[in-house]
C-alpha cells in the first residue's frame, strides 16, 4: 500500500519537475543561427573555395604536381624574346604565359596540399563555402586571365619562334650533317 | 442566444442553422492554424530552438503554406486497402470531434446545441473516433496501422472509464448534465469554480476542494488519453509504427487527422474547463457588467473561454515535450492500477460528502 502512494507521488512530483525544465527552458535563448542571415565567424586557416592570383602565377606547374586527386590542370607556353611579362609580388621573373589554368572544385578535396609548394604564394583558400551550381561543369573555375586570342596569338608567337629556331638549326646542321648523310649508303 | 438571433435575421431557421453548424468549423480552422502553430513553437523553444521563421513573423504563417501545400499532394490509395473504409474513416474521425463541438458552451450566447445531455453527448460522439481510427487501421491493410488502431481503440476505451467517473463526481455535485447549467452554476468568480467546491455552501465546499482537484488531475491525465497525445501517443508511435493508424494517409486526408487531433484536444480541454473552470465564466466578474454595456459579456465569456481551453492545449503541448511516451503495459496499468480506484473511491468520497 505504501508502495502505491510512493509510486503515485513519485510519478507527479516527477512530472512536474520535467515540466518545470521544460518550461525554463521556453525562456532559454535558442541556440539557433539564423543561417542565410546570420553566418558563424569562421575559424583562422579554414579550407575552402581556393584562389588563384593569376598576376604572381609562374605557372611552375608544381601545384597541379602536388594534387592528390589531379585537379588542377595547368599548360603554359614559352615566352618570346622580347616579351616582358613582368614579375611576381616577391620579384620572380615570368618566364612562362600560363594558357590553361583550371581548378575542378568538384573533385578538389580541400587538403591544402597545393597552397604549400607554390613559390609565389599566389594559389590560396578563400573563405567562400556557398558556390554550389547546378551543373558540375561550373564548378570547374578557370582563372586564366589572357582571352582566347591572346592565348592563341601566344601559341603562334611560341610556334613561329620554333619554327624559326629549328630553320636556323637547319641551317647551321646541313654542312655538317651532309656527309655522315651519305655514309650509310656505303654499307 | 445566437440561433435566434440569426433566424431573425436571415427570416430562415435552415440557414440559421446551417450557419450556426459552420461557426464552429470556422474556429476549428483558425484554431488549427494558431494550435499548430504554437506546438511548433511550444516544441522549439523547449528545445532552445526557433521553429519556424521564415514564413512571416516568426514563421506564424507556416500552418497556411502547410496547409496549402498538403492541398497539393496526391493521393494515394494502397492498392490492397479497402478503398470505401480507408476513404471514410478521416471523415469520421474529423466529424468524431467536430460533433462534440455542438454541444460545447462557447458563451451563454453561443452554444450550438443546448442539449440537456451534453456531457453524456460528448462523451458519446467522441466513440465515434475510435470506430474511425479502427476502420482506418483495417482499411489500410498494413500491421503498423493496424496495431496503432488496435492500441487507440484499448486506449481510448480504458480510459473512458476514470472519465466517466470523474464526470459522475461533477454530476452529483452539480445535479445537471447540461453544460451551459453547469457553467452558469460556477458564475461570479473564480471562489464558484467547482474545483474550488462550487457553490456549494458551508464547510462541504471546503472538504469537497481536494476531491476536486484530485478529480480534476484524473480528468486531465484520462482526457489527454483518450486524445492521443504524447505521453499517451502509442496509436501513433512514430518511432515504432511509422505513424500508426494513419501511416497510409497522404494529402488531404492526412491533413483531417490532423485537424481532428487539435480539434480533440480542444474538445477534451474544453470539457476539462466547463467541468471544473467556471466554463465560460470570468474569474473577476465582467467588463460589460462594470459598464453596463450587456453585449459585452458574452464576448468576454468567449474570451474567456478560449482562453482557457488554449491554456489546456498549451498544458498538452508542454507535457508532450516533457515526457516520454509510456510502454503499452505502463499504459494499461496507470489506467486500470492508478486512475481507475483513484477515481472511484474519489466518486465514493464526494457522493459520500453530498448525502450528508
Ligand atoms: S586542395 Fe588538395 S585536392 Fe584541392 S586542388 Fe589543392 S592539392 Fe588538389
Ligand atoms: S605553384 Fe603557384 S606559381 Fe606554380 S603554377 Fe601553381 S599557382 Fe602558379
Amino acid at each position: 500500500m505504501q508502495e502505491y502512494f510512493r509510486n503515485i507521488w513519485q510519478g507527479l512530483s516527477t512530472v512536474l519537475t520535467g515540466m518545470k525544465i521544460t518550461f525554463k527552458h521556453l525562456f532559454v535563448p535558442a541556440v539557433t543561427i539564423q543561417y542565410p542571415d546570420v553566418k558563424v565567424p569562421l575559424p583562422e586557416r579554414v579550407r575552402n573555395r581556393l584562389y588563384v592570383n593569376m598576376d604572381d602565377c609562374i605557372g611552375c606547374d608544381q601545384c597541379a604536381r602536388v594534387c592528390p586527386v589531379n585537379c588542377i590542370t595547368i599548360e603554359t607556353v614559352k615566352s618570346v624574346p622580347g616579351e616582358d611579362l613582368g614579375k611576381t609580388s616577391n620579384g620572380k621573373k615570368k618566364a612562362l604565359w600560363v594558357t590553361q589554368f583550371e581548378i575542378d572544385i568538384a573533385k578538389c578535396c580541400y587538403c591544402q596540399l597545393c597552397v604549400f609548394p607554390c613559390p609565389t604564394e599566389c594559389i590560396y583558400m578563400t573563405d567562400v563555402y556557398e558556390f554550389s551550381e547546378l551543373e558540375r561543369e561550373n564548378l570547374n573555375f578557370n582563372f586564366v586571365t589572357l582571352s582566347k586570342e591572346e592565348i592563341l596569338q601566344k601559341k603562334e608567337n611560341y610556334a613561329k619562334l620554333e619554327a624559326e629556331k629549328a630553320a636556323q638549326k637547319a641551317a647551321a646542321a646541313k654542312p655538317a650533317v651532309a656527309n655522315p648523310e651519305q655514309k650509310p649508303t656505303d654499307n | 442566444m445566437i440561433f435566434e438571433f440569426f433566424a431573425d435575421l436571415l427570416g430562415s431557421q435552415i440557414l440559421s442553422a446551417i450557419i450556426i453548424a459552420a461557426l464552429p468549423l470556422v474556429f476549428i480552422i483558425l484554431y488549427v492554424l494558431l494550435a499548430n502553430w504554437l506546438e511548433r513553437k511550444v516544441s522549439a523553444h523547449m528545445q532552445d530552438r526557433l521553429g519556424p521563421m521564415r514564413v512571416g513573423w516568426h514563421g506564424w504563417l507556416q500552418p497556411i503554406a502547410d496547409m496549402i501545400k498538403i492541398l497539393q499532394k496526391e493521393d494515394i490509395v494502397a492498392k490492397d486497402a479497402d478503398r470505401k473504409l480507408f476513404s471514410a474513416a478521416p471523415v469520421l474521425v474529423f466529424v468524431g470531434c467536430y460533433a462534440a463541438f455542438a454541444a460545447i458552451p462557447f458563451s451563454s450566447a453561443f452554444v450550438g446545441a443546448d442539449l440537456e445531455l451534453g456531457l453524456l453527448y460528448i462523451l458519446a460522439v467522441s466513440s465515434i473516433v475510435v470506430a474511425g481510427i479502427l476502420m482506418a487501421g483495417w482499411a489500410s491493410n498494413n500491421k503498423y496501422a493496424l496495431i496503432g488502431a488496435v492500441r487507440s481503440a484499448a486506449q481510448i476505451i480504458s480510459y473512458e472509464i476514470p472519465t466517466v467517473f470523474i464526470i459522475l463526481c461533477i454530476i452529483i455535485v452539480s445535479g445537471t448534465l447540461n453544460l451551459t447549467t453547469l457553467s452558469e452554476q460556477q458564475s461570479g468568480t473564480f471562489l464558484n469554480w467547482y474545483i474550488l467546491g462550487g457553490d456549494v455552501e458551508g464547510w462541504k465546499k471546503f472538504a469537497l476542494i481536494p476531491f476536486m482537484f484530485i478529480g480534476f488531475i484524473v480528468m486531465y491525465i484520462s482526457s489527454v488519453a483518450e486524445s492521443n497525445r504524447t505521453p499517451f501517443d502509442l496509436p501513433e508511435a512514430e518511432s515504432e509504427l511509422v505513424a500508426g493508424y494513419h501511416t497510409e494517409y497522404s494529402g488531404m486526408k492526412f491533413a483531417m487527422y490532423l485537424f481532428a487531433e487539435y480539434a480533440n484536444m480542444f474538445v477534451v480541454s474544453a470539457l476539462v474547463v466547463a467541468m471544473f473552470l467556471g466554463g465560460y465564466q470570468s474569474p473577476f466578474g465582467y467588463v460589460g457588467d462594470l459598464i453596463n454595456v450587456p453585449w459585452l459579456i458574452p464576448i468576454e465569456q468567449f474570451f474567456w473561454f478560449t482562453v482557457k481551453g488554449l491554456f489546456f492545449v498549451f498544458v498538452q503541448m508542454w507535457l508532450r515535450w516533457t515526457l516520454p511516451r509510456l510502454r503499452v503495459d505502463q499504459l494499461m496499468a496507470l489506467c486500470w492500477k492508478y486512475l481507475i480506484p483513484i477515481a472511484f473511491v474519489n466518486l465514493l468520497i464526494i457522493s459520500f460528502l453530498m448525502i450528508l
